[in-house]
C-alpha cells in the first residue's frame, strides 16, 4: 500500500517535471480491479502482474512512455463504472483494461466503448459480450465465462463420470458456468445449487454439502472464486466428503488459496483437478520469466488473473507499437491486437470474429513442486484451439 | 422426503441459529442497554476472528488460541467503548450510524493493512477435523458439534449472568430504565463499559467459531450483521430470550429453505423455474419473516418489559 502510494507520487512528480521540461510522448492506460475488500488479493495479483509487465518493457511501449491509473471498483457495479467514467473523462486515457468481474464489466462497457476508447479485459467473460454485445474496440485476454467448464465437462465425459451435483453462486458468471458444463457434461445432473452472492454472500455450506451427499452423486463440480473457494475447500474436507464425491473445480482452486491452504496444512486439496487455459508450469520463454519474476518478488506463484493482466499489458504494448507514434489511429491498433502477435504467457493463441481468443484448454492437477509449495500442474491438453459458443451470435467479421 | 437428511439439515440449521446468537446477542446487549446503534458490531466479529487466526499459528492450537483470543477481543471493545463510543451516547441515532460507520471503514483498512488482503485460514486439531455418526446414516463433522455444544454453553452462560446475578439484574434494569440506574447510584459508565466488552467478546467467540469453515477475511462482519440486525428485530430488542428463539427460527427457516424448497417448487413449477427462482426466494424467506413480524407485532416476538 504505502511502497505503491509513494510509487505513484513518485512517477507524479517525474511526470511533472519531464512535461515541464521536455513533451515526452506518453501512453495512458487506465486498469479497473478491485483493491478494496476480501476480493482485493484478486486485483493485488493483477496489479502486481502489470507493474511486472512495465518493468520487464523498461517503462517504455514503443516511443511512448507508459503511465498507469488504477481505479478500484469496490466489487461492485456502480462503483467500477465510476472508476471508469473518472479514467475516460478526467485521465483521459488511451485504454481501458482490468476487469474481474462480469457485472462490473458490463456496468463500464458503455462509459469506455461510448468514448471511442479501446476496452480490454483481462478477466471477466460474461456471454452477452463475446456475443450479441461484441464490439471492434473491445478485447479479451482471458476466456468466455463458458469455456473454462466446457473443458470439465469434457473431462468429466473422459472419466466415466455419470452423475453430478452442481454448486455456484447465483449470479452472471455463475449460471454461465453451469451452462457451459451442461453443453459438454454427458452424464446426470443429479442436483443444482445457486448460492447467495455478493456482500454477503453465503460461506457456511453444510446444507448444500448434505444435500450433495444424499443426492448419490458420483462426483461434484463447483465454481466459487475467491475466499468462497476456500470456505468450500475446508468444508469439503471437515464433512469427509474426499473419496466419496469427488471434487472438480473450475476457477476456485488458484495460486491465492494454495499458499493459504498449504499454510493451515487443508491436504484435502491435493490431487484436484481443475481446467484451465494456463498454468504456472507452461513451458515457453515469456511464461518462464514471468513466473520467475514475480515469484521472486512476492514470494508466491502467480494467480491466472496476473497471468492474463500481463498478457494484457503485451497486448497494449503490440497496439502502441503498431500505431506509427499516433495514438488516435484505432484501425492500426486494432488490427494489431486482433493479429494476437504479442508473445503470451500461455503460448500462441489467435482471435475470433468477436475478438475473444481461440485458444487451448489443459487439465490441471494440484501438486507440490520441488520446493514442498503447493502449485498446479498440466496433466493433459482437453481442448485444442477451442472458439467460445457465442462467437456465431456477434456480428463482427 | 428423507428423514435423515431433514433431519442432518435441522442439525445444520440449529447451528447456524447459534452462531446468528452469539452475534445478536451481543448487539441485543448493547442496542437493548446502552441504546446505541453498534453498526461495527462485525468488526468486532471480523477482529476475534483475526486474532484468534494468528493466534492458532502461534500456540499451534485452535482450542488454546480461542482462550486467549477472547479476553483480548473483550478488551478491543472495551477500548473502543472508552475511546469511540462513550462520546456518542448523547446524540441521537444517526449519529452512531455514523460514527460506527466510520469505525467499520477505520477498523477493516487496519486489519487490511496488518494482515494482508488474503485473509488467514485457520487450521484445526486433528480430532476435531473428522465426522461422527449420532445415527445410522446421519454422519455430521465433529466441528460442527462443537459450535453447537460452545454455543447451547454460551446461551445457558448468558441466561444464568442475565436473570440471576447483580450484573445481571443491573444489565436489565438498565435496558428499562436507563437513568432510574444511574440515580440509585450505580457506576454506570462502568456498567456500559463491561456490557460492550461482553458484546464484543460473543461477537469475536462467533468470528472464532466461523473462521475454520470459512477463514478470517476483511468483510467478513457484513457477511453476517445484517442478518444479525434482522435476528433482534425478530426477537426484540433488547431481549436476550428472544434473540435466542430469533437466532435459532431464522438459522432453521433459511438452512431448511436452502435444502428443500427447490424441490417444494419443482412440485408447482417447471424444474428450471424451480432452480432459477427458489435461491432467490430462499435468499428472501428471513426478511420476509421480519415484515411479518413488524406488521403483526412491532415490538418483536419477546420485547423486554419496559418503563
Amino acid at each position: 500500500m504505502k511502497k505503491s502510494l509513494s510509487t505513484v507520487l513518485a512517477a507524479a512528480m517525474i511526470a511533472g517535471l519531464s512535461s515541464a521540461a521536455v513533451q515526452a510522448k506518453e501512453v495512458k492506460i487506465g486498469y479497473v480491479t478491485t483493491l478494496t475488500t476480501g476480493a482485493a488479493v484478486i486485483g493485488k495479483g493483477m496489479q502486481n502482474a502489470v507493474n511486472l509487465a512495465v518493468d520487464h518493457m523498461g517503462g517504455k511501449m514503443g516511443d511512448f512512455d507508459v503511465k498507469v491509473i488504477y481505479g478500484d471498483d469496490g466489487f461492485k457495479p456502480e462503483t467500477g463504472k465510476q472508476a471508469t467514467d473518472k479514467l475516460v473523462k478526467q485521465d483521459k486515457v488511451d485504454f481501458v483494461a482490468g476487469y474481474i468481474w462480469s457485472h462490473v464489466l458490463m456496468a463500464s462497457r458503455n462509459s469506455v466503448l461510448k468514448a471511442g476508447k479501446f476496452m480490454i479485459s483481462s478477466n471477466a467473460g460474461p456471454s452477452a459480450v463475446a456475443g450479441k454485445l461484441c464490439h471492434e474496440n473491445f478485447f479479451s485476454t482471458s476466456w468466455q465465462n463458458d469455456q473454462n467448464p466446457m473443458a470439465m465437462g469434457e473431462v468429466l465425459n473422459q472419466k466415466g463420470v455419470k452423475s453430478l451435483y452442481v454448486m455456484a453462486p447465483n449470479y452472471a458468471a455463475g449460471k454461465n458456468m453451469v451452462t457451459g458444463l451442461e453443453r459438454t457434461f454427458k452424464g446426470e445432473i443429479k442436483g443444482k445449487d445457486f448460492t447467495k452472492w455478493g456482500k454477503d454472500a453465503q460461506l457456511d455450506f453444510s446444507a448444500e454439502l448434505a444435500k450433495a451427499k444424499a443426492s448419490g452423486a458420483e462426483a461434484i463440480f463447483v465454481f466459487y472464486p475467491g475466499k468462497a473457494g476456500g470456505a468450500f475447500m475446508k468444508q469439503y474436507q471437515q464433512a469427509g466428503l474426499k473419496g466419496v464425491l469427488d471434487l472438480y473445480t473450475v476457477f476456485t482452486v488458484d495460486s491465492i488459496l494454495l499458499p493459504k491452504l498449504q499454510k493451515a496444512n487443508f491436504e484435502g486439496v491435493m490431487g484436484s483437478f481443475q481446467t484451465m487455459m494456463w498454468s504456472p508450469d507452461m513451458d515457453n520463454a515469456q511464461n518462464k520469466r514471468f513466473v520467475k519474476d514475480y515469484k521472486a518478488k512476492h514470494g508466491n506463484y502467480p494467480p491466472h488473473y496476473a497471468a492474463q493482466a500481463y498478457d494484457t499489458m503485451f497486448l497494449i504494448k503490440s497496439a502502441v507499437e503498431a500505431s506509427g507514434g499516433d495514438l488516435n489511429n484505432m484501425d492500426a491498433m486494432r488490427a494489431a491486437m486482433k493479429s494476437a502477435n504479442f508473445p503470451s504467457v500461455r503460448g500462441k493463441f489467435t482471435y475470433g470474429n468477436n475478438h475473444m481468443p481461440i485458444q487451448n484448454f489443459y487439465l490441471r492437477q494440484v501438486v507440490k513442486d520441488e520446493a514442498g509449495d503447493w502449485t498446479t500442474k498440466i496433466v493433459s491438453t482437453v481442448f485444442e484451439g477451442h472458439q467460445d459458443p457465442y462467437a456465431s451470435e456477434c456480428p463482427l467479421k | 422426503m428423507d428423514t435423515t437428511l431433514l433431519f442432518i439439515q435441522m442439525l445444520n440449521g440449529f447451528q447456524l441459529g447459534l452462531l446468528l446468537f452469539l452475534v445478536a446477542s451481543g448487539l441485543t446487549l448493547v442496542f437493548g442497554i446502552l441504546d446505541f446503534v453498534n453498526l461495527a458490531h462485525g468488526s468486532l466479529y471480523m477482529i476475534g476472528a483475526f486474532i484468534c487466526a494468528s493466534l492458532t499459528y502461534i500456540f499451534g492450537n485452535f482450542l488454546v488460541a480461542m482462550v486467549v483470543a477472547l479476553p483480548i477481543t473483550a478488551l478491543f471493545g472495551y477500548l473502543i467503548e472508552r475511546t469511540v463510543v462513550r462520546s456518542l451516547y448523547e446524540r441521537d441515532h444517526l449519529d452512531h450510524v455514523l460514527g460506527t460507520f466510520g469505525l467499520i471503514l477505520i477498523v477493516d483498512t487496519s486489519a487490511h493493512l496488518f494482515w494482508g488482503p488474503a485473509g488467514l485460514a485457520v487450521p484445526l486439531p486433528v480430532w476435531l477435523d473428522g465426522q461422527v455418526e449420532i445415527f445410522t446414516g446421519v454422519v455430521v463433522p465433529i466441528y460442527r458439534l462443537l459450535i453447537i455444544s460452545i454455543g447451547m454453553l454460551v446461551a445457558a452462560g448468558l441466561f444464568w449472568l442475565v436473570n440471576y446475578t447483580r450484573l445481571g439484574m443491573l444489565i436489565r434494569a438498565g435496558a428499562s430504565n436507563r437513568t432510574m440506574v444511574s440515580a440509585l447510584g450505580i457506576d454506570i459508565q462502568l456498567l456500559f463499559g463491561l456490557v460492550f466488552a461482553l458484546g464484543a467478546a460473543l461477537a469475536g467467540l462467533a468470528g472464532m467459531l466461523v473462521s475454520p469453515i470459512s477463514e478470517a477475511s476483511i468483510g467478513m462482519g457484513g457477511e453476517i450483521i445484517i442478518t444479525a440486525f434482522v435476528v433482534i428485530i425478530i426477537g426484540g430488542i433488547g431481549s436476550m430470550k428472544g434473540a435466542f428463539i430469533a437466532a435459532i427460527i431464522v438459522g432453521l427457516i433459511d438452512t431448511l429453505g436452502r435444502s428443500f424448497l427447490d424441490d417444494i417448487f419443482k412440485l408447482v413449477m417447471s424444474t428450471e423455474a424451480a432452480e432459477n427462482s427458489a435461491p432467490a426466494v430462499s435468499a428472501m424467506l428471513v426478511y420476509i419473516l421480519m415484515a411479518l413480524v413488524l406488521a403483526f407485532k412491532p415490538e418483536g416476538l419477546f420485547p423486554p418489559k419496559v418503563r
